[in-house]
């Protein structure tokens, strides 16, 4: 394959890429050999726990950490103020976005602190339970101030301020209106509208945050050790609040007990605790616990929103309608800020749709509640359920089939490229491939059927679909543009060893959805390798090329690409030195399996352990001009299109009982089209995964505050995720519509499931309910709600 | 503050150590260093992270002391590297574990589970891992594989008595 050549890579002998091969690096995984942040220990680590803000909004008036200080194997105890001393503030901005306000924010809480859970103070001892002991002994003088948590609340002219130097506490604003409303308005004979409500929920990785910092006072070098997706951006971070220089500073991810997004930000306490690394010159490490994760991690979704659906009566779709408000907490979450959620509901609602109209509003609320930041699939499951929701409503009204309706108003799938009325380039798409795949897959006709027998014995079933697209593969349009340092660009390295295996460094990262195994596999076929013979390191900023990372599924895609160009550079380096060995043309020999055979004969020439036995310790054998290139690199940034979009369908199948509002869910359904595969199975448990999280927020996640601010349920015990016993099977299939703004055409899979699960589970719902005439536009839809939306509490 | 004294046959071995009566067992063996399969999550009982076996039995790590182990008989995953030997390679098999959190004490409590019923079908295997939380795989996975090896274990034991 020569450069940029995507049909010479189509003719590639495929044996690794496409294949469900298991993770090599599984295998060590499932030993419980592994090594995470919480794992690591360095000579004479320290341990922080924070004090944190009992209040939702309060002032500190004082800080005595004397009676702290004398605690057993406190060693000490700093502020926010001390803090302030060597961090330079930090807000999060996006220069493209002019109107999204941002405040400046520092390591710890300075003199207000502006939600509960906002580190104020911390306290460093030689254990962090004695770290925990000290922190009752630490006397902080409070003046409550009044807090605001309802973003409606927040947005009325005499709310209290969150930031007292801006004029409200709009955080921003936004506004769309296009298409051609006036002939809309002459053609509606239907128009359905809902309001819907979407509750905060989180993450939940099973690995809590974990942060380690070790300042080398010889080397003038910080190192950190860092449960994230992203290292560069926390070098990146520390270097604009504690003024080093980027390549002073070493980000190391080791192993990530998953992450959804949830270590994808700048988390202030962090920052703190590589402050703390600077002041005291000595290495200190921080493990949330459970109880401060609920607390401090971000939140996401917790929006209402009104939407509104236009239709004529034969249920041809005409336009659509969103105004969506959400409280985003006190800060926009540094660097990425919290506007995604929100400026993706505003316009990716109703998109797999064509659409004559659209209007959308978007308001961000200021308020004292955990901030806001990009949790999985953000924004689409509320983008999704709002436009599925409203279609199965009008289905309902109409009296049409729900796979019917969506037969007539989905974007064809000739009709790509597509642009839609909010400004998104689809570059191709196959919703309606997939919904025949689906209703294929999941045998809808026999279903329908019997729902309708069980029905007459008093048993309600539902069945929900969904139409799902999801944003991957972003280019420098996400943040480049707004002038914030995340890379778009990933770049990969590859390395001849010296006993003939090689040695991959790329800038994605893996927190589980299986990286190493995807280049590893795209690196394999290109290069010509045995997977076996490939060492991949990742998330070290000292030993991998700068790069983005693992965000807005661009892993594979993104990464892969980079692999793809790199190992296309390293097969022509072997065969350019084996050429010269062999007497022979480069174009002449190919490269499989670690092994240089001519192309005519496919007799094997030799393998990479005799070139580099060559290059490394005989290079007398080479002829005189050749000065062998032994490693190669690729980078690669998506520039074709802003995104790449990727699209699929989903279906649920529940069970409700309607005496208790409690769901049974039967069995689930999704067809994805993510690009080319590289491997089904990794694709296949992203999808599980992101369904199952889409599910916890269909039916039971929800950060429950009261009014003053106070989380009531911030504990496992009382918020619920999905365990196995509530998760029904699910099936997958695939089409494959490849990309053409990279050579590789892959595209992203780690959000699909989430983004669209919730819409399937309560259309599903609404289903069941439907002899009821009953439906719910509320997530969770929990057994009280549920039984609350059909009239049967009071 | 004063630590116990506190000895158990870990992993086949007789060991020793101290450890302040208010440290559960789970933070007891993961200090020590070399027992990575140890984890925590909530340290209040409820994700399972933490399960390891003690006497036989799989019981959580964060909700016993370390001096409540004086004396038993505690086996992380790694001292059961041998009986779990097939489970482990169904999990590699059908990726049922993705960022691997979760994953020995899953193995654990599903070694367990289709010791004490060989015969659970999935809604079984559901039910009783139930206890054990994974965030990233949507347990599907990890119902097949348990699901699979249970199988292939009945089917090996069957051998063994038609070849006697
Ligand atoms: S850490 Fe023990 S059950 Fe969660
Ligand atoms: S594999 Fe990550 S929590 Fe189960």
């Amino acid at each position: 394959m020569a450069g940029d050549d995507i049909s010479a890579f189509a003719q590639l002998q495929m044996t690794h890429i496409g294949k469900p091969l298991p993770r090599p690096n599984a295998e060590r995984l499932s030993r419980g050999a592994a090594r995470y942040t919480p794992d690591i220990d360095l000579p004479g680590l320290l341990h922080v726990a924070f004090l944190r803000s009992p209040y939702a909004h309060a002032r500190i008036i004082s800080i005595d950490g004397s009676s702290a200080l004398a605690c057993e194997g406190v060693i000490a105890v700093l502020t926010g103020a001390d803090l302030a001393t060597i961090a330079r503030p930090f807000e999060a901005k996006l220069d493209h976005l002019p109107k999204l306000k941002a405040a400046k924010q520092y390591p710890m809480a300075v003199d207000v602190a502006r939600h509960q859970g906002e580190a104020v103070a911390a306290i460093v001892a030689a254990t962090r339970a004695l770290a925990e002991d000290a922190l009752d002994a630490l006397r902080v003088e409070w003046e409550e101030l009044p807090a605001v948590t309802d973003p409606v609340r927040a947005l009325e002219a005499d709310a209290p301020l969150i930031h007292a130097q801006m004029p409200d506490n709009l955080a921003f604003i936004a506004e769309i209106k296009q298409g051609d409303h006036a002939a809309v308005e002459a053609a509606t004979q239907l128009s359905v509208q809902r309001d819907f409500t979407f509750a905060r929920h989180t993450g939940v990785p099973l690995e809590p945050r974990a942060i380690i910092a070790t300042f080398d006072a010889i080397e003038d070098r910080l190192t950190v050790y860092q449960s994230t997706q992203t290292p560069f951006q926390t070098q990146a971070a520390l270097s604009a609040m504690y003024g080093m220089r980027e390549s002073d500073i070493r980000v190391v991810a080791p192993d990530v007990g998953g992450s959804f997004g949830v270590k994808l930000h700048t988390y202030a306490d962090e920052m703190a605790l590589c402050g703390i690394a600077l002041l005291l010159k000595r290495p200190v490490k921080f493990v949330s616990d459970r109880l401060e994760s609920f607390v401090s991690d971000i939140h996401a979704r917790g929006q209402s929103v009104t939407a509104r659906m236009d239709l004529t009566a034969d249920g041809t779709l005409l336009a659509m309608n969103v105004d969506a408000l959400s409280g985003i907490g006190p800060w926009s979450v540094y660097p990425r800020t919290s506007v995604l959620e929100g400026s993706q509901v505003l316009t990716m609602s109703g998109c797999p749709y064509q659409l004559r109209a659209y209007e959308g509003r978007l308001r961000l609320a200021f308020q004292n509640k955990a901030p806001m930041g990009a949790y999985r699939a953000v924004g689409h499951p509320i983008a999704m359920a709002l436009g599925e929701l409203l279609i199965e409503s009008a289905a309902r009204q109409v009296k049409m089939d729900p796979v019917a309706i969506r037969r007539r108003n989905l974007v064809p799938d000739d009709s790509y490229p597509f642009r839609t009325l909010t400004g998104l380039r689809f570059e191709a798409l196959s919703h309606h491939r997939c919904l025949d795949r689906l209703v294929e897959l999941m045998d809808y006709e026999r279903l329908r059927r019997e729902q309708k027998e069980l029905r007459q014995k008093g048993v309600y079933r539902g069945i929900g679909l969904a139409a799902v697209v999801e944003l991957t593969n972003p280019g420098p349009a996400l943040y480049s543009v707004g002038n914030v340092r995340v890379s778009a660009q990933d770049g990969c390295q590859i390395r001849l060893e010296p006993d003939g295996r090689v040695t991959c460094a790329i800038s994605i990262t893996d927190q589980g959805q299986g990286s190493f195994a995807a280049i590893g596999q795209v690196i394999a076929d290109v290069a010509g390798l045995n997977q076996a013979d490939i060492r991949i390191i990742m998330g070290d900023t000292a030993h991998v090329p700068y790069g983005g990372g693992t965000y807005g599924s661009r892993g594979a895609g993104v990464g892969g690409e980079a692999a793809l160009r790199a190992a296309a550079a390293f097969r022509q380096n072997m065969l350019s030195i084996a050429g010269a060995l062999l007497q022979t043309g480069p174009d002449e020999l190919e490269m499989r399996e670690g092994a240089v055979m001519s192309k005519g004969s496919g007799q094997r020439q030799l393998d990479l352990r005799a070139i580099a036995d060559v290059a490394y310790f005989k290079p007398d054998q080479l002829p005189k001009d050749l000065q062998p290139l032994l490693s190669s690199s690729g980078h690669f940034t998506q520039l074709t299109d802003t995104f790449v979009f990727t699209n699929g369908f989903q279906a649920s199948h529940l069970e409700l009982d309607i005496e208790t509002g409690f769901v049974r869910l039967l069995e689930h359904w999704a067809v994805e089209d993510c690009g080319r595969i590289i491997n089904p199975l990794l694709v296949g448990e992203q999808m599980r995964g992101g369904i199952a999280q889409g599910i916890g927020g269909a039916l039971l996640e929800e950060c429950v505050y009261d009014e003053s601010g106070q989380l009531v349920n911030g504990s496992l015990v009382d918020y619920l995720t999905p365990s196995s016993a509530i998760m029904p099977d699910i099936r997958i299939a695939h089409i494959e519509t490849p990309t053409k703004t990279s050579i590789l055409g892959a595209k992203g899979a780690g959000e699909a499931g989430t983004a669209g699960a919730p819409a399937a589970v309560l259309n599903a719902i609404n289903d069941a309910m439907a002899p009821f005439g009953a439906e719910i536009f509320q997530m969770p839809a929990t057994p009280e709600r549920i039984l609350r939306a059909m009239g049967r509490l009071g | 503050m004063t630590h116990a004294r506190v000895s158990m046959t870990l992993n086949g071995v007789r060991i020793e150590g101290s450890a302040e009566p208010r440290m559960h067992l789970a933070d007891f063996l993961r200090l020590r260093g070399d027992l990575p399969s140890i984890r925590v999550s909530c340290e209040y009982g409820v994700c399972g992270c933490c399960s390891l076996m003690v006497d036989g039995l799989v019981v959580r790590g964060c909700l016993l002391l370390a001096v409540q182990a004086d004396g038993r008989d505690v086996r992380t995953l790694e001292g059961m590297a041998e009986q779990t030997q097939d489970l482990r390679a169904a999990f590699v098999e059908h990726n049922a574990l993705q960022c691997g959190y979760c994953t020995p004490a899953m193995l654990l409590t599903a070694h367990e589970l289709i010791t004490v019923a060989p015969d659970a079908d999935r809604d079984a295997i559901r039910d009783g891992l139930s206890g054990n939380y994974c965030r990233c795989t949507g347990y599907h996975a990890i119902v097949d594989a348990v699901e699979a090896t249970a199988q292939a274990r009945r089917t090996h034991k069957g051998d063994d008595h038609d070849g006697r």
